[in-house]
């Protein structure tokens, strides 16, 4: 009997209680896993090979797609739209899911069950209809302009659609529901002794706010935020409806190159740098908030 | 009082952003004008009887059905099995096997769809719906995964001990007990696995062509080119069908409790 050997604290192995007909307790995961190593994990090992080539008919290897890359202010600049963009709608985004969260743990079961109604309708209808909503919203004729004309606040239509505001505001709709779950869902498990020892040491509400259930719910913000930010990074048929053709962004880039100038090699190196900037992202957001926890665990 | 009202006009404000696009373009879908002017000028339904004769519309529609319900099955089955596998095992292996079928969630799609184009290619497979179906499945099996795993860990392993000790065997404890502990779980990731392939671009942006025309990449199309109010017609069915199969889900599996508790 194996588990005599453990100590007794240990829950016995899974694979004894668990009631798949295999033997260890991962197996079962082995057909997506194997399913994932073909058609995710070796088309990414296929995409850097590929970046690899010096010319659009893959003869050299070489670096010179990335040489290209970084010396070129157009692809640079590019990029760095595309990053302060998904940082821009994050940000927008922080504020709502909070105060959505907030009002949501107030509430009795029926305002609950509609804010989360609320949540999921945009979330669940396509990302196309949504950005359609969007184009008449902020259209020449849509409801802002011709509210502000009717109200005469505006003399003539103002350009919303193909500006990077109206894409800012779209896009944070379109995410919104991304954050408010995992906000809503951290702040669920939020410790209500806590925020209200806080208040009786004579805390103002909003530094409860501040310094309690911020910190303390961190980890679904952030979750959240990677979500909001991943997405609309790469939010392509957002980005080009109501961004227009005069805003470029990393997936048009990457489908310009690919689909359009054929240059395979330069689209997969494009891919692997706005990858492995996304990747970098993640990975230090996740490092500051857990720097921040530590502060909070400290405290 | 003052953080009181700020917290209420911020929230008020989310539920206005949250709502109103659908509202809207359920009104436009009614316009009788040739334009997206707001509100409309006339009323009809004219666009819908429009949408009614596009025959490429309900064959890029009847597609996309076809590529969410295949997908759908495909990472019910082996999103499920292996949510059932690493939910709760607390190994190593477990834990990479889990983040890496979370990825497709925040690496971006588009770096994916040329990935597996370039992989498809190098293979000499032709593009088809089953190449379609391969990258949904990729790119839906995070919500399976999320919802399965949590009603997973919700559930008691004592059930299962004493299914075994009053001699069941494991086909039989995965069949008569688990599986259906974990039913409304396996039902609400296929729904919103099904809706998001359903809805999904980036991927089939380069895996279709002009025998695998997907919904959304024609409407992208026809919005490119010009603001056709065909559109707010498919829209509106989209909108309505989506809200009709929201409520029938939270009623047959409780769709929000299984949303919420996946993030």
């Amino acid at each position: 009997m194996a588990s005599l050997a453990e100590p007794t604290a240990v829950p016995a192995p899974f694979a004894r209680r668990w009631p798949v007909p295999v033997l260890g307790e991962t197996l079962p995961a082995l057909p997506l896993a194997l399913f994932f190593l073909a058609w995710f994990v070796a088309p990414f090992v296929l995409l850097v090979v590929i970046s690899l080539f010096d010319t659009a008919e893959f003869q050299a290897v070489g670096l010179r797609q990335y040489a290209k890359f970084f010396s070129d202010g157009y692809s640079l600049g590019v990029l760095w739209d595309t990053l302060e963009l998904g940082f821009l709608v994050t940000a927008v985004c922080l504020p709502l899911a909070y105060a959505l969260g907030l009002v949501y743990v107030a509430g009795g079961p029926h305002r609950r069950t509609l804010i989360l109604f609320l949540i999921m309708l945009p979330m669940l209808t396509s990302a196309v209809v949504r950005t359609f909503a969007w184009i008449v919203i902020l259209g020449r004729e849509g409801i802002i302009n011709n509210t502000m004309l009717a109200l005469g606040l505006w003399g003539t239509p103002a350009p919303l659609l193909y500006t990077w505001g109206g894409l800012i505001v779209a896009l944070a709709q379109i995410q919104l529901p991304l954050m408010a779950l995992p906000v809503i869902n951290s702040l669920l498990k939020l410790d209500r002794n806590i925020v209200d020892a806080a208040e009786a040491l004579g805390a103002s509400r909003f530094r409860r706010l501040w310094t309690v259930i911020v910190p303390l719910t961190l980890p679904g913000a952030l979750a959240g935020a990677l979500l909001v930010f991943a997405a609309s990074t790469t939010a392509f048929i957002t980005q080009t409806l109501v961004g227009g053709g005069r805003i470029v962004l990393m997936p048009l880039n990457i489908y310009q190159q690919a689909v359009g100038v054929q240059d395979w090699p330069f689209a997969a190196a494009l891919s692997v740098v706005f990858t492995v900037s996304i990747l970098v992202i993640t990975y230090l957001l996740n490092v500051a908030a857990q720097h921040r926890m530590r502060g909070v665990d400290a405290a | 009082m003052a953080y009181e009202s700020a917290v209420w006009a911020i929230a008020g404000f989310a539920m206005l952003l949250l709502l109103a696009p659908t509202v809207v373009v359920l009104i436009t879908s009614f316009t009788g004008g040739q334009t997206l002017k707001f509100p409309p000028p006339t009323w009809s339904v004219r666009w819908y009887v429009e949408l009614m004769q596009s025959g490429e519309l309900i064959d890029a529609a009847w597609t996309s059905l076809k590529l969410a319900t295949f997908a759908t099955l495909a990472c019910g089955v082996l999103g499920t099995a292996a949510a059932l596998g690493i939910a709760r095992s607390r190994t190593a292996a477990a834990r990479v096997l889990d983040s890496l079928f979370m990825s497709p969630m925040v690496l971006p799609a588009m770096a994916f769809g040329l990935a597996l184009l370039m992989v498809f290619s190098l293979l000499s497979l032709r593009l088809s719906l089953w190449t379609l179906v391969i990258g949904h499945v990729v790119i839906c099996t995070p919500f399976v995964i999320r919802m399965v795993s949590a009603a997973v860990q919700q559930l008691n392993p004592a059930l299962a001990d004493c299914s075994f000790s009053l001699g069941a065997s494991r086909w039989y404890t995965l069949r008569r007990i688990t599986l259906p502990l974990i039913g409304r779980g396996v039902f609400a990731g296929c729904f919103v696995a099904f809706l998001a392939s359903f809805d999904h671009v980036p991927v089939s942006l380069f895996l279709s062509d002009a025998r695998t025309e997907v919904l959304p990449i024609k409407l992208w199309q026809i919005l490119e080119a010009s603001l056709d109010v065909r559109v707010a017609a498919v829209s509106g069915v989209i909108v309505v069908v989506t809200l009709v199969g929201m409520l029938l889900a939270e009623r047959l599996f409780g769709l929000a409790a299984n949303v919420q508790e996946g993030r």
